[in-house]
């Protein structure tokens, strides 16, 4: 195989790797995963902050 | 903050540290290479002499190496901030998101765009605009480099926003002095140019075994001359934006200097150490004071670092903890008390809002504003202030033996391009071998840069505002040791295939153009 070959084999591993496996299953956006409102996440960190 | 997981906070914290020192062993030879490979293509549309396309397009392969396997490493701590950082995430709102997503819209595009012209182009295109793609990739990979630094400069000294305690979010009132922050400047010169040397090292250390196994001889002299003079300079310029680092970091982080020179009690005519030893003095453990047992000072240097005046006056950490009323220094108990009252204010005013009690309010805002720039201490009243001093030993040494490897690269350089100006670098087994094995040393003083900057602002993710015990995600410690490890798996098997790849590529040598060699030899 030629290095550019295995450059874009290596690429598209890692790309799959970080945005599907880590990003969908390891990596939740913890605030968009608890609250649906822009609200809602500024008064659980204000909570956050002031508890 | 009355219950706080340690665990958590240092899990998060090193899972960061991981993922950006692991970015970082890419990011700087990108940076740099580019330069190098433009150069290089430069002369040859110049000359016209088929050896040095010979050379650049061997460069440029291994460019291209490291940018396949680096890019896209950098986009986890992105997805770190989303779940590990949240409240942080959060709390800096679109002073991070801006300058990414001008990364993202501007340089990103520019540089993958001109990528796939220099990659693939050849021969398809004009050979002038060919050159321009080269061009602008590594302008497009420098700014990509601008934008994030802007960012981190910005939680090194947090200017040009306005909190807003209705949405708990810091709000951006002047993208200028975010973007024209003397720290944000010097941060991006300073980190910029540390690639540039690191890259330099790197092509005069592979140079230099190829002369060592007896190959490729023009083709390495030539590239000696290129980088090593490249190198040479942006040495220059990594000490002058290195001092302008040094006078930052004494006026808006004061404590990460003392830190960093172990400067325990404040003085006048402060002198630098420029070697030292240290250890723990028994008498002040809590403290972890550290004293020297063996050092070799500068007289007055440290104070002329600082404010360019040898007899100004450089405050020490025993200051900053206890305070100094005689060079108005507050205490870190009395900015504790101020940043509580701002912490409460926040909270009064938001229970104010939410019972619809505006002048209850009104004064519980303006509470909050005038305590404002000591939030992050607050959440220290009670606690022991000593967690506020970063760890002194890692500062002191990371930053010497960063400055003591610039020497070295800066002397190799001089060196190295009068030896082969002369033609005699491939008789100097000592210096090659020296060049060899300062490949390794480039990439511990570049990752030594990052300590010093980022260990000795601990623990602070925003300068005086935010520390990370507050900063951090409620999660369970051990959902972060578990991504902890995934991450050092992949990037570990990253970077041996980086290792291996470029390795064979190295050993296979720039081998043959389309254009005869010999033509080459004739106009050596």
């Amino acid at each position: 195989m030629t290095v550019g070959k295995n450059l874009w084999v290596i690429i598209l591993i890692k790309l799959f790797i970080l945005f599907v496996i880590l990003r969908l299953f390891f990596f939740h956006d913890y605030l968009g995963s608890k609250f649906t409102s822009e609200k809602d996440k500024s008064n659980y960190v204000i909570e956050q902050l002031t508890k | 903050m009355e219950h706080i997981d340690f665990s958590l906070v240092n899990w998060s914290r090193a899972q960061f540290a991981l993922t950006a020192m692991y970015h970082w062993l890419f990011v700087p030879l990108t940076l740099g290479l580019s330069f190098i490979v433009a150069f290089m293509e430069t002369l040859y549309v110049r000359t016209g002499n088929p050896e040095w396309k010979r050379i650049t397009k061997f460069w440029m392969t291994i460019f291209g190496i490291n940018f396949a396997i680096g890019v896209a490493t950098g986009i986890i701590l992105e997805f770190e901030f989303g779940t590990n950082w949240s409240n942080y995430s959060w709390f800096v709102g679109d002073i991070f998101g801006a300058p990414l997503a001008i990364e993202g819209i501007m340089a990103f595009f520019l540089e993958s765009t001109f990528i796939a012209v220099m990659f693939f182009g050849w021969n398809k295109v004009s050979k002038k605009f060919h050159l321009l793609s080269t061009w602008l990739v590594a302008i497009g990979s420098n700014l990509s480099a601008l934008w994030i630094l802007v960012a981190n400069a910005w939680m090194q000294n947090p200017v040009g926003m306005k909190f807003n305690p209705d949405t708990a979010r810091n709000e951006m009132v002047n993208f200028w002095e975010v973007l024209f922050s003397p720290v944000a400047i010097n941060k991006f010169l300073h980190t910029i140019s540390s690639g540039y040397v690191l890259a330099s090292i790197f092509v005069i250390g592979v140079s230099a075994w190829y002369l060592l196994k007896n190959r490729e001889h023009l083709f390495a002299k030539r590239s000696i001359i290129v980088a090593a003079t490249f190198g040479l300079v942006t040495t220059a310029f990594v000490v002058l934006t290195g001092d302008g680092s040094a006078r930052n970091m004494a006026k808006y982080q004061p404590m990460k200097f003392a830190a960093m020179e172990n400067l325990y009690v404040g003085v006048q005519n402060a002198p630098l150490v420029a070697i030292g030893i240290l250890k723990e003095d028994a008498k002040e453990a809590s403290h972890k004071k550290q004293d020297f047992r063996f050092e070799i000072e500068i007289p007055n240097m440290l104070s002329y670092m600082a404010f360019l005046d040898p007899n100004a006056y450089v405050p020490g950490i025993k200051d900053l903890v206890h305070g100094n009323p005689e060079r108005q220094i507050l205490s870190y108990k009395e900015k504790s008390e101020l940043g509580k009252i701002a912490i409460t204010s926040l909270a009064e005013y938001k229970n104010a809002k939410n019972a619809g009690n505006d002048s209850l309010a009104n004064a519980a805002k303006i509470r909050f504003e005038e305590n404002y720039s000591y939030f992050g201490y607050g959440y220290y009243a009670g606690r022991d202030v000593h967690e506020l001093i970063p760890s002194v030993a890692t500062t002191f040494y990371s930053f010497r033996i960063m400055v003591g490897l610039g020497v070295h690269f800066g002397l190799l350089f001089l060196v190295v391009l009068l030896l082969t100006v002369k033609d005699k670098i491939a008789k100097k087994r000592f210096i090659l071998y020296t060049m060899l094995w300062s490949i390794p040393l480039a990439y511990i003083a570049s990752e030594l840069g990052w300590v010093v900057a980022e260990v000795g602002r601990q623990p602070w993710v925003i300068q005086d505002i935010l520390p990370t015990i507050a900063a951090v995600s409620q999660l369970k410690p051990a959902s972060v040791q578990i991504t902890f490890w995934m991450f050092f798996l992949i990037f570990t098997a990253l970077l041996i295939a980086e290792i291996k790849i470029m390795t064979k590529q190295i050993k296979k040598g720039p081998g043959e153009d389309e254009s005869s060699t010999k033509s080459a030899s004739v106009n050596n």
